[in-house]
């Protein structure tokens, strides 16, 4: 190989790997960047060698209505965007359609709307906690349809936070016990709170996979991580910051999992719980059809 | 490659597996490494430090050079004018304060004292902002992060101060490098170990905007990923690619440049 190919080889090798919990953004979200940090994206899963990002917009990010409690029209214009970047992408970018379950109405046209256009999962926020009934016709319709449920979570909800209702994972395994047909994604246990809590409070709970994204880069977390619930429990991601994501697949390396191990959460696990065919190119790339493994 | 902000020993409030200096050379031979300016973690959170930096130069000497000692010295602390002393005898490149663990606030004149002395010696100040992300502090951490005034006093304490700031993000980076002189802002270093990379690109925003020169590598192993800074690094776009950091031992010379400076106008 050149030296100048070997340059673009991308740093995570290029095995399959699927980001799990990305976000773009979009004109109405309230910046005038938005579109580099779009580019930003894209350019560093390049690099990386992210073959999907499966995304979502959370609304109008605080413009209009508030980030974790977006209003029934921002989370429309949000998801507009999002099915508008999908059908720009369809190589690389896939959605979870973001609902507030406040609006239990609205929530499931917008499911039903987006799925129809290709959304594959479903995304929660902060609006409402986890445990609450009102997610409950969210979380049966999710089951019905095959498509996981990323929730926000707090690592270890010890007292109310300003701007969010705070879920934790023991809240979300009180839903994920409600509905074992449903599969949750426990968003970014790098992303703030006490994640230790977080592996015992949802170790019995096999329907609810944690993602290992966020800022959070503490040494020990992801050996704790698969020590806790295995590595085929634990999904990818990077949410708002991608070289703590690399970093994190540079630390699996380290821990000397089994290549199946990290296959499994590059993206097998994410390839196992979205819909069956939502990554043709994880199969095309790796010559197994991870669909053989889809529910 | 010099990491500026690598510690040894435990942490109270969580547990950190391996903190040993014999790990952090493997890990340091793994990524590339040279050389490690190591602080001892427990004495952060010690009423004196003194006998945690009797533990981590006693810890640190089979490693030779590849691990300099930074001692931890209280201003606030008897005779620490001794320590400083000490500190250079042993061949530290540095010496470490926590404000914000000692209750010493911005403006302290003590503070100032000390990171003056430090500077005519040659040793940078080692300031950590945080440990951990307030979002998952014990609740009897409270001693909360280092504020950017704490930084700026500090920085304008006089020309032979060298500062090398751990831990901040972009905001406090940005607070503090526009609220200094010229020449303050030259006395002051950022490690970029908590520092946003893409899709928000932090990192190669300051580096556009307060120049690479300002900048050094640093990890805060073993509380932190030492796969973090690097791959921020790797991830710059590709304006940014390749570029060079400052290096330890260009702090250190700024400092000791000043202090003949002043030796010479005496």
């Amino acid at each position: 190989m050149s030296a100048a190919r070997s340059a673009q080889a991308p740093l995570a090798g290029s095995e399959p790997l699927i980001d799990a919990h990305a976000h773009f953004y979009h004109a109405a979200a309230g910046r005038a960047d938005w579109a580099d940090v779009n580019a930003a994206r894209f350019r560093a899963g390049e690099r990386i060698g992210i073959t999907y990002h499966v995304a979502s917009v959370l609304g109008s990010y605080g413009f209009s209505s508030p980030t974790y409690f977006p209003s029934p029209r921002d989370v429309t214009v949000g998801n507009d965007a999002m099915l508008d970047l999908c059908a720009r992408e369809p190589d690389r970018v896939r959605m979870f359609v973001t609902v507030n379950p406040n609006y239990t109405d609205h929530a499931l046209s917008e499911i039903e709307r987006c799925a129809a256009r290709g959304a594959i999962g479903i995304k929660l926020l902060a609006s409402r906690r986890a445990d609450d009934p009102l997610l409950d016709p969210i979380a049966a319709e999710a089951a019905a349809r095959g498509m996981p449920v990323l929730h926000h979570i707090w690592q270890h909800r010890r007292r109310e936070w300003p701007s969010q209702e705070i879920s934790d994972g023991a809240d979300l395994a009180r839903l994920a016990s409600r509905h074992p047909k449903a599969t949750f994604i426990l968003a970014h246990i790098g992303g703030g709170g006490d994640y230790m809590h977080t592996f015992p409070a949802i170790a019995d709970h096999p329907n609810i996979l944690p993602d290992i994204s966020g800022s959070g880069v503490d040494r020990g977390m992801l050996d704790a991580a698969v020590a806790a619930l295995g590595a085929s429990r634990l999904l990818w991601g990077c949410d708002l910051t991608m070289e703590t994501g690399l970093a994190k697949l540079r630390a699996l390396d380290a821990i000397e999992l089994t290549s199946d191990e990290r296959s499994a959460i590059r993206w097998r696990n994410a390839a196992r719980i979205f819909p069956r065919g939502a990554f043709p190119r994880c199969a095309s790339l790796d010559g197994a059809n991870p669909d053989a493994r889809a529910r | 490659m010099i990491d500026v902000n690598a510690l040894i020993g435990s942490y109270p409030f969580r547990y950190v597996p391996h903190p040993e200096p014999g790990v952090l050379v493997r890990v340091m031979d793994r990524e590339g490494i040279d050389i490690a300016w190591v602080g001892h973690l427990p004495s952060a959170f010690y009423r004196d430090p003194a006998p945690g930096n009797v533990e981590l130069v006693r810890e640190l000497a089979p490693f030779g050079s590849r691990l300099r000692p930074v001692p931890t010295i209280r201003p606030d602390w008897p005779r620490w004018e001794h320590a400083v002393r000490a500190a250079r005898e042993h061949g530290a490149p540095a010496i470490r304060v926590y404000p914000p663990q000692w209750g010493v606030g911005p403006g302290d004149e003590r503070m100032r004292e000390l990171a003056l002395a430090a500077g005519e010696q040659g040793l940078a100040l080692v300031l950590t902002v945080k440990f951990e992300d307030l979002r998952q502090r014990h609740p009897m951490d409270t001693a909360g992060d280092l504020t950017a005034a704490a930084i700026r006093d500090i920085a304008r304490a006089g020309g032979a101060v060298r500062l090398v700031v751990a831990a901040a993000g972009r905001e406090m980076i940005e607070e503090v490098h526009w609220g200094l002189t010229p020449d303050e802002q030259q006395r002051v270093y950022w490690d970029i170990s908590w520092i946003w990379g893409p899709p928000e690109d932090h990192l190669a925003k300051l580096l556009r905007t307060i120049g690479p020169e300002r900048f050094v590598f640093g990890t805060q192993w073993p509380l932190r990923l030492t796969q973090s800074p690097r791959s921020n690094l790797d991830l710059l776009p590709d304006d940014l690619r390749g570029v060079s950091l400052a290096r330890g031992e260009a702090i250190c010379g700024a400092a000791s440049a000043s202090r003949v400076a002043r030796a010479t106008r005496a």
